[in-house]
Formats: C-alpha cells, structure tokens, sequence
C-alpha cells in the first residue's frame, strides 16, 4: 500500500467524520453567536454571575434532552421524560435533608428511582410491544400520578447546604464544604469561577453519555435506528439494546429531576410544566442535529440544542421584547429551525427517496 | 356450517379491538353502576339523562378524535390539535356574528392546510412539524388576547349547538353523529378513503399505484383542523366564551381514543366504531372516576394503566425477525 492511498483513506476518513458532525458543528456555532451577542449586550456580561445563573438554567432541560436523544436514535420518542423529571423532582423534595449520609442515600434513591421509571419504559416497549409513543405516553401519565400522590401541593424541604453549593461556581462548593483550603488555595483560582452545573454537564456527558456510545449496546442503539430487521439479523441483541436506550433516559431525566428540586428548593407536580420539558426536550434534540427518523446524531448535540433554546429566551429578557410576544418568537423560530434542515428536499431527484 | 361457524367466532385483527373495548365500555358501567348503589342506593350512570348529559360532553372529544384519527390512518399525527382548538374559539367569538362559524372552521383549515404543506412538501415529520406549528398558534393568540381570556361572547347559534336539546338529545351529540357518519362514508365509500389507507401503509406503494399522495396528506390534516375547528367553536359555545388553553385537555385524550379503538398508530388499519367506542370509554371512565371522587393523582394512575392494559390485550406489534 502506497502512502498515497493511505493518505487518501485518511481524507476521506476526515470528510465522512466531518459530514457525521456537520449538524453538531453548525448547532455549536448557533449557540455561540448566539451567546456571544446576549453577553455582548448584557449590562453584567461575561462574568461569572451570568454564567452561573444561565448554566442553572439550561441543566435540567439539557438532561431531558439527553435523556429524549437515545430513543430517538432508536426511531421511538419518549413522551415521559418530562413525567419522569417531575415524578424525581417530587421524591427529592422529600428526601433531601438530615445528615451527609441521608442526603447522599436519597440522591441515591432518586437517580434509582429515575433510572427505574426508564426501565419501566423498556419493558413496556419490549415485552409489551407497544409503540414507544404510546406506550410512554400512557406511562407518562401513570408516573404523573405518583408524583401528583407525592407531592398534592408544591413544597418542600431541601438541604440548603447542597442547594447553595450545587447551583453555584466551583469556589462556593469548597468553601461550603471546606477543601482546596476552602477555595482560597492557589491552584484553585484558575478553575474556581467554573459553574457547577456546567462541570455537571460535561461529567454526564463524558462519563456517560460517550462510553454508552461506544459500546456495543449504544452502537445497537444506532443500528436499531437505521435498519432494525437488519439489526436483528446481524445479531444483535435488540431488546437488551432497547430496554437499556430507555433506561439510561430514564436516569438522565432523572437527573434533571433532582438538579431543579436544587434549584427550585422544592418538588411541584405541575402536569403543564412536565408537558413543556418533554415538547421543548424533542426541540432540543432537533436542533441539536438528530433525525427524528433514528439513526443519525448525538446526545452532545442534544445539549447545544438545549443551549440555544435556552439562550434565545436569554435574549428575550435582555432586550425586553414585550413578553406577551416570546411565545410567538420561540414558536417562529422552533418552526424554522426544523423547517431549514427539511430544505434537503429541494434536492432529491427521485421522488421515491422522499417515502422512507 | 362448520367453517361458517368457525368464521363468526374467530374474530379478525381489525374486530378484537371493537369487541374489547365494547367488553371494557360495559365493565366501566358495571363497576361504576355496584359503586353508586352499594353508597347511593341509586343507579345513576344508567339513567339516560345521565348517559346523555355525558355523551353531551364527549361529543367535543369525539369530533376531535375523528379528525385526529384521519392523520393518525396516514401514519402521520396532529400535536396542533389543542391551540387550532383554542384559536378556532377565540377568533369565532371575536368576530361574532352570522361568520362566526365560518370563520371557526376557516382557522381549523387554514392550520390544516399550513400542516399539510409542512409534512407532505418539506416533508418534515409531522410529529415535530404540528408541534411547531402549535407553538407558533399558542404565540399568535397570546399576543392578540394579551394572555387573558378574551372578553368576546360566544355566539347564540354556538351555544344553540353546543348546549341546546331536541326532543331530549343534545344538538352537540346530533352534530357528533353527523361528523361521524361523514367520516365513516369517507373512509368506506369514497376513493379519497382508499388512498388514505394505502398511504399509511406504504406511501411510496401509494404513489407508484397513481395516486396524489401529497394532495391527500393535505386533505387529510385540513379535514383534522377543521374538524378541531369545530370542536373549538362547540366548546365556546358550550362555556360561553374562550379561554386561553381551553383545548390543552384534548391531545392526548384524542389520540389515546384514537389508539384505544384499534387503529394502528404508524397508520394504515383502523375501523371508525373502533374510535367512537375509545371516545365513549374515556368520557365513562372519567366521569366514574369523578363519581368515585378519585383524586387526581389516582386518576393519572388508571388513566394511564387503561391505555397500557387495552393495547396489551390487542395493540401488541408483531417481533422483529428479519
């Protein structure tokens, strides 16, 4: 083999990665316009308190979205994300409080039980075999009730401790918890300004999200969404595949549970706010460059479309555009971004390749 | 003889639904009708008032659900239902008047046309596309209501179809049963009917047997606007004026009706009756639930359970196996 042909198989390695993430790089590139210009016009922008309020707010719903990705690269959709998040948020407003121990046991609990709700999920979809839209959509309300059973009147009691050290920068958790010589040690400095929930988001994604990827079950994941019948052939094992793409949503909606019952300091079981992270969760996931038909995208591009719509919102607020106006604007903009990407049609030749 | 009677007891695929959900009909009146007597010593549920003042009611889910099930038979599925509601509403009974009916349906077609333009020509998923276009709808009238419910008045024809009786029978239960009979000669007597069933079976099929099949996509999600129109109209009529989220309550009821009654949700295979027994199952089970004073939370709960239970009995896909 010449090293020419090896260079090409290089280039055209690059190209294909490149075609792969083009959505990725674009929704990157969105966001960080976008941002760019809130913070440019922000009378406080680029400092930490900014950064710190913003993360807060994307967290929950970049996890909701996360969790919403798996089944869509599966070709399913999960309508209880947003059920799953509140039903944790209401279990967490009861069991985060007493000593260290107790708290981490009910953090514990609280991520088991998300993780549980999304198992519930798999096996209602697999062994019950029913759609996922369905199916989840009837689960979905069942996990409604129990946080409704929960929590019948919003409230709480929640360690403000871990609350306050959780949604701030990472110098606030040292000096609440007395390391790194209570955040004043020297080498703590470059990194003490860092958001926690965005050292949270980037942790579920690198701890998480990439090593499901690349295993064997997360590329079934993938393959169930391009071909199912020629995932099965080839061996793999799909019900495994399915009932661990709905639980590991299950866990990530359940994390966003827990981090707003932090944020919030209490559990609400509000039906129209479940309902508004489960749509606002599968706009994120369009965005962020995953075909609603399976197949194609990434969990890390879902968190980008969640920061984009987030920081649209931002930027409502900054220049005071008449709020009786932003539910216009983010439907306008939420029908032309999905709208932009089906310009694809223009180009096919052969009208057949529109039926898949 | 033999294999006839072996034909009327074994029952096809498009039948079991309508025969369980009929069964599932009965056993809500039964448990609800031991409940009333054995605390109220009366059998309320089966009084024909009663049964009729709910089917009154239901009527507004039924003329969504029959809209929605058109969309549901291509494969395809309406998240716009629930503010083309509210917006039918609110634009009838501002403009008031003799157009204010018109003007209803005009809202639930142009939606229907803007929907059906975005999934058969951009060809965007409608799951994503109708939920846009929702979004978009829920902005526009907050802006023109400033967030409030409109102080506009329904008309007094609305109200006369939404509240008013003949002979003992509700007008809104007249005009459900007109929708439906529609709906049943479109699907089984016209070619329109046909196609929507082969496009929900395999589009490119459709399309390479002749037919339009983007023109019939439009058609379907127009008639489903409409007909959301519609019950948009009936409802302010029922409730005198419109009000903002007034058809958030009707999404997911429609759609599990829709399911309930056997019609396949990637599309293609569904009877009518099938739907109307899944609209009437709902209204009873709510209403018993509410008879029974099951708090909210308890509700969810069955709710829920009804709908995985129904389909495990017969909605269950076939395997994957090649």
């Amino acid at each position: 083999m010449s090293t020419e042909s090896s260079r090409h198989v290089a280039m055209d390695n690059l190209k294909i990665r490149l075609q792969k993430n083009a959505a990725l790089f674009t929704v990157i590139v969105v966001f960080l316009a976008f941002y760019a210009f809130y913070n440019a016009n922000h009378p406080r922008g680029f400092s930490t308190a900014v950064y710190i309020q913003n993360a807060n707010e994307v967290f929950a719903l970049a996890m909701v979205a996360m969790a919403q990705t798996i089944p869509v690269l599966m070709g399913g959709l999960d309508l209880s994300v947003g059920a799953i998040m509140t039903l944790v948020n209401c279990l967490a407003s009861h069991l985060l409080n007493g000593s260290p121990s107790q708290i981490a046991l009910g953090m514990l609990l609280c991520v088991l039980a998300g993780t549980a709700c999304g198992f519930l999920n798999g096996c209602v979809v697999v062994y019950g075999r029913i759609q996922p839209i369905i199916a989840t959509l009837a689960t979905g309300a069942i996990f409604m009730g129990i946080a409704l059973f929960l929590r019948p009147t919003p409230g709480g009691d929640v360690d403000g401790d871990l609350a306050w050290a959780l949604t701030n920068d990472l110098y606030e958790i040292a000096a609440t918890y007395g390391f790194a010589e209570n955040g004043e040690a020297a080498w703590f400095t470059a990194i003490s300004w860092i958001p926690v929930p965005l050292v949270l988001l980037v942790a579920a994604a690198v701890l998480v999200w990439l090593p499901f990827a690349r295993s064997v079950t997360g590329r079934s994941v993938y393959a169930i969404g391009s071909a199912e019948g020629a995932a099965y052939m080839s061996g793999l094992s799909i019900d495994r595949a399915k009932i661990a793409a709905f639980t590991l949503g299950g866990f990530f909606a359940g994390l966003g549970g827990l981090y707003l019952t932090l944020q919030t300091s209490s559990g609400n079981a509000d039906i129209p706010q479940a309902g508004a992270y489960t749509l606002n969760s599968i706009a994120a996931v369009v965005i962020g460059g995953t075909s609603l038909l399976g197949g194609v995208g990434s969990a890390i591009g879902s968190i980008f479309g969640a920061l984009v719509l987030r920081t649209i919102s931002f930027n409502f607020r900054i220049f005071e555009i008449d709020p009786l106006l932003q539910p216009l604007f983010e439907g306008v903009v939420l029908l032309a971004a999905v709208s932009l990407g089906a310009l694809a049609v223009v180009r096919v030749k052969n009208t057949l390749d529109l039926f898949r | 003889m033999n294999s006839s009677r072996k034909r009327l007891l074994s029952l096809s695929a498009d039948d079991k639904p309508i025969l369980y959900a009929g069964l599932f009909v009965i056993l809500i009146l039964a448990v609800g009708t031991a409940y009333t007597l054995s605390t109220q010593g009366t059998a309320t549920l089966l009084s024909p008032t009663y049964l009729l003042q709910q089917l009154q009611v239901g009527s507004f889910l039924g003329v969504v659900a029959a809209g929605m099930m058109l969309v549901i038979l291509l494969g395809h599925i309406d998240l716009s239902v629930p503010w083309t509601i509210a917006a039918a509403a609110m634009m009838a009974t501002t403009v008031g008047g003799p157009a204010a009916i018109p003007v209803g349906l005009g809202v639930g077609l142009l939606v229907g046309l803007v929907n059906g333009f975005g999934v058969a020509y951009l060809r965007i998923p409608s799951m994503i596309f109708t939920l846009g276009v929702n979004a978009v709808l829920r902005g526009l009238m907050v802006a023109h209501t400033g967030g409030f419910a409109p102080q506009t008045a329904a008309t007094p024809l609305m109200q006369y179809l939404a509240v008013h009786k003949i002979g003992g029978i509700p007008v809104a239960l007249l005009v459900w049963a007109a929708v439906s009979l529609a709906i049943v000669l479109l699907l089984n007597r016209t070619s329109l009917g046909r196609y929507i069933f082969a496009i929900g079976n395999k589009e490119a099929a459709a399309y390479l047997a002749g037919v339009a099949t983007r023109r019939v996509i439009i058609i379907a999600f127009c008639l489903c606007g409409m007909l959301s129109g519609l019950a948009g109209t009936l409802l302010a009529g029922y409730s005198t004026k419109a009000y903002q989220g007034m058809g958030d309550a009707y999404l997911l009821p429609a759609i599990a009706a829709v399911v309930i009654g056997g019609t396949h949700i990637l599309g293609g295979r569904g009877r009518y009756v099938g739907t109307l027994l899944g609209v009437i199952l709902i209204v009873l089970l709510n209403s018993v639930l509410s008879i029974m004073q099951m708090p909210e939370a308890g509700r969810q709960v069955i709710y829920g359970s009804v709908i995985i239970f129904m389909l495990l009995v017969y909605g269950r896909g076939s395997k994957v196996t090649q």
